[in-house]
């Protein structure tokens, strides 16, 4: 093993934090301060209310200078949440940061063992030992400073990342918007009206979509997926697939050199298309060409050949004539960026509500989902606007709207969370329907109205006023008359403590959302987590909403969990500040856990180099011998190579082989045997 | 050794990214487990070197848990499957020098599976108590 590089004697200053009752509650802090004073090295003790607070930290920079402590360690909350306060305080004492160590005695010792203040407070004073014993041998290090990168990635073009985009751009930095679809837009150009000011959603939308477009700072990549990611903050290299989009733009018609040339969007080659195929924009509701755009708003306005449709008859390329735009030979393309920052935005599924069975969904005509309904009261949809049972295109005088679809759902089958707007839009649908058809009685199956934003509250109490019926319970099941195919809706009115049968033309589904079918393919590739229901996880639920565990990759909108417009164009611009702080100051500090060799002891054998998932070391011949070399601005600090080296040749920084000896050691034979 | 008051000693080395933030969170959750186990935070259990738990069990350690990220979910890639590799070589190694291999063991906790992290405690302190006191206890320096 190696040996300690270093020659004074350790002085180590220990701080206990009660944490309010947080601590103290289950731990006797006195005593695991008097504990401490006993331990080896140790030259002060102190315990305090709130070490975090301005005179906890004072306390440590104090005793710093007056003791000439080598090492401070305190015990309190997780390192996760404090080291950062901790180790300014160390370094405000005139002690270099990474001289200090922290002991975990609340969330991993009073917060768990609550019951059991003898045992905690035993486990506090081998914490506190353990601590001290790698205080101990702790050396100065100094981060490394690496430039960033002065451009953004944002990955999903709905309304968060357009917006995350504008706001990068529009701060200066070069930004690439990525999206995997033909358009940009997502789930909000899908969307009719927008509670609860019944804003036309696509007339809102469509300007920023423009923006995005005419936006100099951003280059747009729809039809365009990420394939691989390498790097690290500051310094990410990602490899993009262009889909064969089978048309050609304008500029690129005109880097091929064909005059006047590209896609214009006229449509003509929709004309002559023979393939028809379901619009995955409508739902499949209505048809689609074999070549095709989304709807009449599409960003940008290009065609897309579906190649898995095509039939490559080529009618289409005939009848684009001289603009040459149809390319059917086209192949996908991969691109390189190099960004420093990337903002996720990727957005949600619907949850198949066909799961939940006994709803009907698919076996039913008139059972259609919130989506489904917001296609057909939408004017641009395939029914023109038209509310219409799928079953016979009657116009419904009934509707039943069943809130909780798969949402709150502690069955197994669907999802435990609230998805947080349905019951914001389907009151918004009681209210188009109303609108729209004279004498239509909207019921509104509930388990609770959560109407909890920004006149959200005012906008339920108008429905009400409108005449929407609101009956309380889950809905048991719906059962099809065969014959009129109208539905009988079985469910409990917990108000009244009675069952109803309810006989309606048409039952709207408010069903879950669900994390995409993309997001563990996006979150491997960019080395985030995902919480235990599938969203993104973020940084910190509460004080980094937007940030994640990667350093450098941010969150924006449902990707990171349920929420609806505002919030989520107010969490990306959260991210879009988040991701251009590294950007504007043009490095970031990387923590200087780097791998270093003992060259005296390396025997150059190289196994240590195969290891690193990061390329980060190299043999080299230095002296007449060959030696390992650590190239520290790729080295992330993991300790693989560490934990190999046959030869105790690899010294991990902060985390070197004599320090985690020495805890393991002051653990098992330090203390009460 | 092997009286009434013996209670394990159990060492816990855990990743930064995934198992010691899981074990953050089931404090958070206030999730109550079994306080026999000490961690020790390492950034990733690919840094685990078999060596620390050799040292471990000759200190008279009574049990030694290793956790990481799930596979896939490394945060350095693929430290913890490199770890995983080295943890089953050395419960061969545990067997050839007579201590029950049960004494050793991996598992992968995500930073969302606090709840998951309070049955893993439970689960290990069971295992070491039905065990007993290590054999090589009386060896440690």
């Amino acid at each position: 093993m190696a040996e300690v590089k270093k020659n004074e004697e350790p002085r180590i200053g220990v701080f206990v934090c009660h944490c309010g009752t947080n601590i103290a509650g289950s731990i006797d802090v006195k005593e695991v301060m008097e504990y401490a004073r006993t331990l080896p090295n140790v030259i002060v003790a102190d315990d305090y209310q709130y070490m975090c607070s301005t005179p906890g930290q004072n306390k440590i920079a104090e005793a710093i200078d007056e003791q000439k402590l080598t090492g401070v360690v305190v015990a309190a909350c997780s390192p996760r949440l404090h080291e950062p306060t901790f180790r300014n305080a160390t370094k405000a004492g005139g002690l270099n940061p990474f001289r200090f160590e922290m002991a975990n005695i609340r969330e991993q010792n009073s917060w768990v063992h609550m019951h059991q203040p003898e045992e905690a407070t035993a486990k506090a004073k081998d914490a506190v030992r353990i601590a001290v014993a790698k205080a101990s041998l702790l050396e100065d290090l100094v981060p490394k400073s690496v430039p960033v990168e002065k451009a953004a990635m944002v990955v999903g073009g709905g309304v968060g990342g357009m917006q995350a985009a504008l706001d990068l751009a529009n701060a200066g930095i070069k930004t690439y918007l990525v999206e995997k679809s033909p358009t940009i837009g997502g789930r909000m150009s899908q969307l009719d009206k927008t509670f609860p000011t019944l804003d036309c959603s696509q007339c809102i939308l469509t300007p920023k979509m423009v923006d995005v477009y005419r936006n100099e700072g951003i280059e747009l990549l729809t039809y365009t997926e990420v394939e691989q990611v390498e790097g690290y903050i500051g310094n990410f290299d990602v490899t993009l697939r262009k889909k064969a989009r089978g048309v050609i733009t304008p500029e690129e018609a005109e880097a091929r050199g064909i005059v006047g040339g590209g896609c214009t969007g006229c449509g003509d080659c929709v004309d002559v298309c023979p393939v028809i195929k379901p619009n995955p924009f409508e739902l499949g509701m209505a048809p689609r060409k074999a070549i095709y755009i989304y709807h009449p708003q599409v960003s940008p306005l290009i065609y897309t050949v579906d190649f898995d449709a095509c039939v490559k008859c080529g009618l289409c390329v005939e009848a684009c004539g001289d603009k040459k735009a149809v390319d059917l030979e086209m192949k996908d393309e991969l691109m390189n960026v190099k960004v420093g920052t990337v903002v996720l935005a990727t957005g949600y599924d619907i949850f198949p509500i066909e799961k939940k069975f006994e709803w009907g969904y698919k076996n039913y005509d008139n059972v259609i989902t919130s989506l489904e309904f917001e296609r057909l009261i939408c004017a641009s949809g395939p029914t023109g606007g038209h509310l219409v049972r799928p079953s016979d295109g009657e116009t419904p005088k009934r509707v039943a709207f069943v809130l909780c679809a798969g949402s709150r759902d502690n069955t197994g089958v669907g999802k435990p969370y609230c998805s947080r707007f349905c019951c914001m839009y389907s009151l918004k649908h009681a209210h188009q329907i109303i609108e729209k058809i004279p004498g239509v009685v909207p019921y509104i199956f509930y388990m609770d109205i959560r109407s909890f934003g920004k006149m959200y509250e005012e906008f339920y109490y108008r429905i009400q006023d409108e005449g929407a019926k609101f009956i309380r319970g889950r809905v048991a099941n719906i059962l099809e008359d065969p014959v009129t195919k109208n539905l009988h809706v079985n469910a409990e009115d917990t108000l009244l403590g009675r069952p109803i049968d309810m006989e309606v033309d048409m039952v709207v589904l408010a069903a879950a959302v669900q994390p995409t079918a993309e997001t563990e393919k996006t979150r491997r590739l960019f080395g985030v987590s995902c919480s235990q229901d599938g969203w993104l996880l973020e940084a910190h639920p509460k004080l980094n909403p937007c940030g994640t565990t990667t350093a450098g990759v941010y969150l924006a909108g449902v990707c990171q969990g349920p929420k609806d417009i505002p919030d989520t164009v107010a969490q990306a611009e959260g991210a879009a500040s988040a991701a251009s702080i590294p950007i504007h100051r043009g490095e970031v500090e990387l923590e200087p856990y780097f791998a270093q060799c003992i060259e005296e002891k390396c025997a150059g054998c190289g196994l240590c180099v195969n290891l690193c998932p990061y390329s980060a070391l190299s043999l080299v011949e230095k002296d007449g011998r060959t030696v390992m070399q650590v190239t520290e601005a790729k080295c992330k600090g993991c300790g693989t190579c560490g934990g190999f080296c046959p030869g105790g040749a690899i010294w991990m920084q902060h985390f070197a082989t004599p320090q985690i000896v020495a805890q393991i050691d002051a653990f098992l034979l330090g203390g009460e045997q | 050794m092997a009286d009434e008051n013996w209670k394990p000693k159990i060492i816990a080395i855990i990743c930064n990214w995934c198992s010691y933030a899981g074990a953050d969170l089931a404090g958070g959750a206030r999730i109550q487990y079994p306080p026999d186990i000490r961690a020790i935070r390492v950034m990733c259990t690919g840094r685990v070197d078999p060596l620390f738990i050799l040292k471990a069990f000759q200190d008279g350690a009574d049990g030694v848990l290793v956790s990481g990220c799930h596979f896939g979910d490394c945060h350095y890639l693929e430290g913890n499957y490199k770890a995983a590799k080295r943890m089953f070589l050395l419960k061969s190694v545990l067997k050839n020098i007579g201590l029950d291999d049960k004494r050793l063991r991996m598992t992968f906790v995500s930073a969302s599976e606090g709840a998951k992290w309070g049955t893993v405690m439970e689960d290990v302190v069971k295992t070491i108590n039905e065990l007993g006191p290590s054999p090589l206890k009386e060896f440690a320096r």
